[in-house]
């Protein structure tokens, strides 16, 4: 085994410092810090800090959006990066993830990138590496990078997240954005609203994080919002489901009517992908509130501070 | 096995606990020839050629049954073997074990049961094979019953695949009924627990893993229970009971004079779905860990008697099938040689179960579900199997030292109170600890 574990400074025992997993075992002045860093990044301006190192970015599921984001993110530190997906590699092989991620180590990776359509896969991988673990998202657990920056978006905007009211809408049962997004939403003392039908909703939600509230009725959820989150709803996950197609679009389609129910400066916020004339109508995709397109932007300097405390560098100012 | 001359050992000065023959006192046993030659009152035995067990301050019980391990023979020895799973089972007190059908390929046939009690399997402890009840265990054609139970079936199960078809199983109950032998059923509905790799709760949701409904079990154990009931002698037992609903529904059975009995693991008695943590997959098992409610209606059954016996469960894996990542990894954990002591530190000295309660539920309770003769009780004649412990030994559990070849067990590093001293079958000692 070449990832031999030695001489950590972890926060969590056996995993390298200045990993990410996930937010729910993140202190609030540790994700404070972050977004501070964050500010002070700037993509079109290259900020060397990571200059020579090599991030290995190791996606077992397709993405746009995280993946480009990290890549530009760690180029602009001066980074070298390598990818690596599923179809191609000796993932097709039947090689096991660990044994996957001791190769990325043994070519020289100083940071691994992981998304993986397993919960806890990132977790495992840090386990059994002495380099810091991003985890890019996991399964239905969480993604964590993604709450960073939607959290990020939201401060560029509002003064501050305490009492700030925010709804999500959508499929929350399966959404790692969802899980992150809540997590870190509520440390910072945010009113929390999910929405949904119960086959995206169960009960169950509510013991994620304290404060939460659940409401079956999207006028209700939207009322007085500070920030409505949507989330993509999959066509495939409503198979079999109590609820139909056409009646979630009845009843929880986040449309122009509904959202004029939240507070007037309220930000439409979405992960992406989004599903136009599903989970959201056109209008409201692109609407003066929607700060959609600002959310991936935010995506580069939230993952290039992430990628540089991952190696413990850019905590000072410029 | 174990049929020859073993000459005879007398056990003096311990303390027997004995619940199918209602002793609980300092008592002297003499085994002579595989069998029980005599129990009496301290230093009233003699037998001037016979080999002495000193026992003082041990318990002396009948032999220890499991019946629900898997040994992984034929077919998966890289996981575990007879040999190396029934030393297992020697350390941990069992002089009997009952192994489940879902090896490769699947105990569905006479020749497969008598393969599996054959000397060369080197079994250190009595195997008793339990057969599948349906061809390879796809719920379809039924196995021949009469045939498995002369080649040496204790009992009918396909265990790990529910019998989720009406008519599938109320014929497996009819036939099974016809010659006495016991239907064991795993019961989970599988149509509803597919992709699912804990119990849903609060944990299931923050890990973002697919959660097993407490209902999927209880469901398939009311429909059972129902279906056991139209047939004079059938006799249901539900395996590695996990639920809160479906002990309900057994104790209710049990009221209405249905012949059902269950078992609980070591496991759902000791841990609660929580203990999963941040996805350590030792602690992944099929019926998956429980809430503290379930828990405690665990609890209140063993007490009560609606539980009839404690089974292992022994599940064992190889390494690179359970550090993977936690959806991927396979159900099930080791159990053998941790079960008396997690009987003994969380339902003796925890919830103060009384010793010859937990006695009852390792020998006479298993032995009474699939109804083996001679065996479970001390008794005069009856098979020289015989378990020695120590109820106040502290020990921590290794792992590492464990017999099994596997090493997937939630209680590594664990201090336990209660410990096996000796092992005996058939009259000859196993195993034994100083």
């Amino acid at each position: 085994m070449i990832a031999i574990r030695k001489n950590q400074t972890s926060d969590i025992p056996g995993i390298a410092s200045g990993s990410l997993l996930g937010i729910e075992h993140m202190a609030a002045a540790e994700i404070m810090s972050l977004l501070k860093a964050a500010a002070r990044m700037n993509p079109r301006r290259s900020r060397p800090l990571l200059r020579g190192k090599r991030v290995l970015l190791l996606f077992y599921e397709p993405s746009t959006r995280t993946r480009s984001s990290f890549e530009i993110a760690a180029k602009s530190l001066g980074a070298i990066t390598t990818l690596v997906q599923s179809s191609g590699s000796s993932i097709e092989k039947g090689e096991s993830l660990l044994d996957t991620v001791y190769t990325l180590r043994a070519v020289g990776a100083d940071i691994l990138v992981i998304r993986h359509p397993n919960a806890g896969a990132p977790l495992l991988a840090a386990r059994h590496l002495d380099i810091p673990v991003i985890n890019a998202g996991d399964g239905m657990h969480e993604h964590p990078s993604q709450a960073l920056l939607d959290a990020y978006t939201i401060l560029r905007h509002k003064k501050t997240l305490n009492g700030l009211h925010i709804t999500i809408v959508g499929d929350i049962y399966h959404s790692r954005v969802a899980r992150s997004a809540i997590h870190l939403f509520s440390k910072f003392g945010a009113k929390i609203t999910l929405c949904g039908p119960a086959d995206f909703l169960p009960e169950l939600a509510a013991s994620l994080a304290p404060g939460l509230h659940l409401s079956r009725t999207v006028e209700d959820a939207v009322r007085g919002a500070d920030a409505v989150m949507v989330l993509r709803v999959q066509k495939e996950r409503l198979a079999g489901k109590k609820i139909s197609l056409q009646e979630y679009i009845l009843k929880y389609q986040v449309t122009a009517e509904r959202l004029k129910l939240a507070k007037k400066d309220a930000l439409l916020m979405h992960p992406g992908p989004i599903v136009r004339g599903l989970e959201l109508t056109s209008e409201v995709a692109d609407c003066p509130q929607s700060v959609i397109v600002e959310e991936v932007q935010n995506g580069v300097p939230v993952r290039m501070a992430i990628l540089a405390r991952a190696l413990g560098k850019g905590k000072g100012r410029r | 096995m174990n049929q020859k001359r073993t000459g005879s050992l007398l056990i003096r000065g311990g303390h027997v606990i004995d619940p199918a023959a209602k002793l609980d006192a300092p008592m002297d046993i003499l085994l002579r020839d595989g069998h029980v030659a005599d129990v009496a009152p301290p230093n009233k035995l003699r037998d001037a050629s016979s080999e002495t067990f000193d026992a003082r301050g041990l318990i002396v019980a009948p032999g220890f049954i499991d019946l629900h391990v898997h040994l992984r023979e034929p077919g998966q020895s890289y996981k575990e073997t007879i040999a190396s799973g029934s030393a297992a089972a020697a350390a941990g007190g069992f002089t009997s074990v009952c192994c489940m059908p879902n090896t490769l390929p699947i105990v569905d046939s006479p020749e497969w049961v008598t393969w599996l009690q054959l000397p060369d399997r080197r079994a250190v402890v009595n195997v008793f094979p339990i057969a599948a009840a349906t061809h390879a265990s796809k719920g379809a054609v039924l196995t021949d019953f009469r045939a498995l139970q002369r080649a040496g079936a204790v009992a009918i199960s396909d265990d790990g695949r529910p019998i989720l078809n009406d008519a599938i199983m109320r014929e497996t109950l009819r036939l099974a009924a016809e010659i006495g032998i016991p239907v064991i059923q795993h019961a989970e509905d599988t149509r509803v627990t597919e992709h699912c790799s804990m119990n849903e709760s609060p944990t299931s949701f923050r890990l973002g893993l697919r959660g097993m409904a407490a209902s999927a079990e209880a469901s398939v154990v009311e429909r059972d229970v129902q279906l056991a009931q139209q047939f004079t002698g059938s006799r249901l037992h539900v395996a590695h009971i996990s639920t809160a609903e479906a002990l309900k529904v057994v104790r209710r059975g049990k009221r209405n004079n249905i012949r059902v009995t269950c078992e609980v693991t070591p496991h759902h008695f000791s841990l609660v779905d929580e203990d999963v943590g941040d996805y350590d997959t030792n602690f992944k098992m099929n019926p998956p860990l429980r809430s503290v409610a379930d828990r405690e209606a665990i609890l209140v059954a063993l007490a009560d008697g609606t539980i009839d016996a404690i089974a292992s469960d022994h599940a064992p894996h190889a390494l690179h099938e359970k550090v993977v990542e936690f959806e991927r990894a396979m159900f099930g954990i080791t159990g053998l040689e941790t079960a008396l002591a997690l009987a003994i530190t969380k339902l003796h000295r925890e919830q103060k179960i009384p010793l010859s309660r937990i006695v009852e539920l390792f020998t006479s309770g298993p032995a009474r579900v699939v109804n083996l003769k001679g065996r479970g009780s001390l008794a005069r004649g009856n098979h020289a199997d015989v378990t020695i412990f120590d109820p106040k030994k502290r020990w921590t559990f290794e792992v590492g030292k464990s017999r099994s070849k596997s090493r997937d067990s939630p209680f590594d590093g664990w201090q336990l109170t209660g410990k096996v001293v000796a092992t005996i079958v058939g009259g000859r000692v196993v195993h034994r600890t100083d």
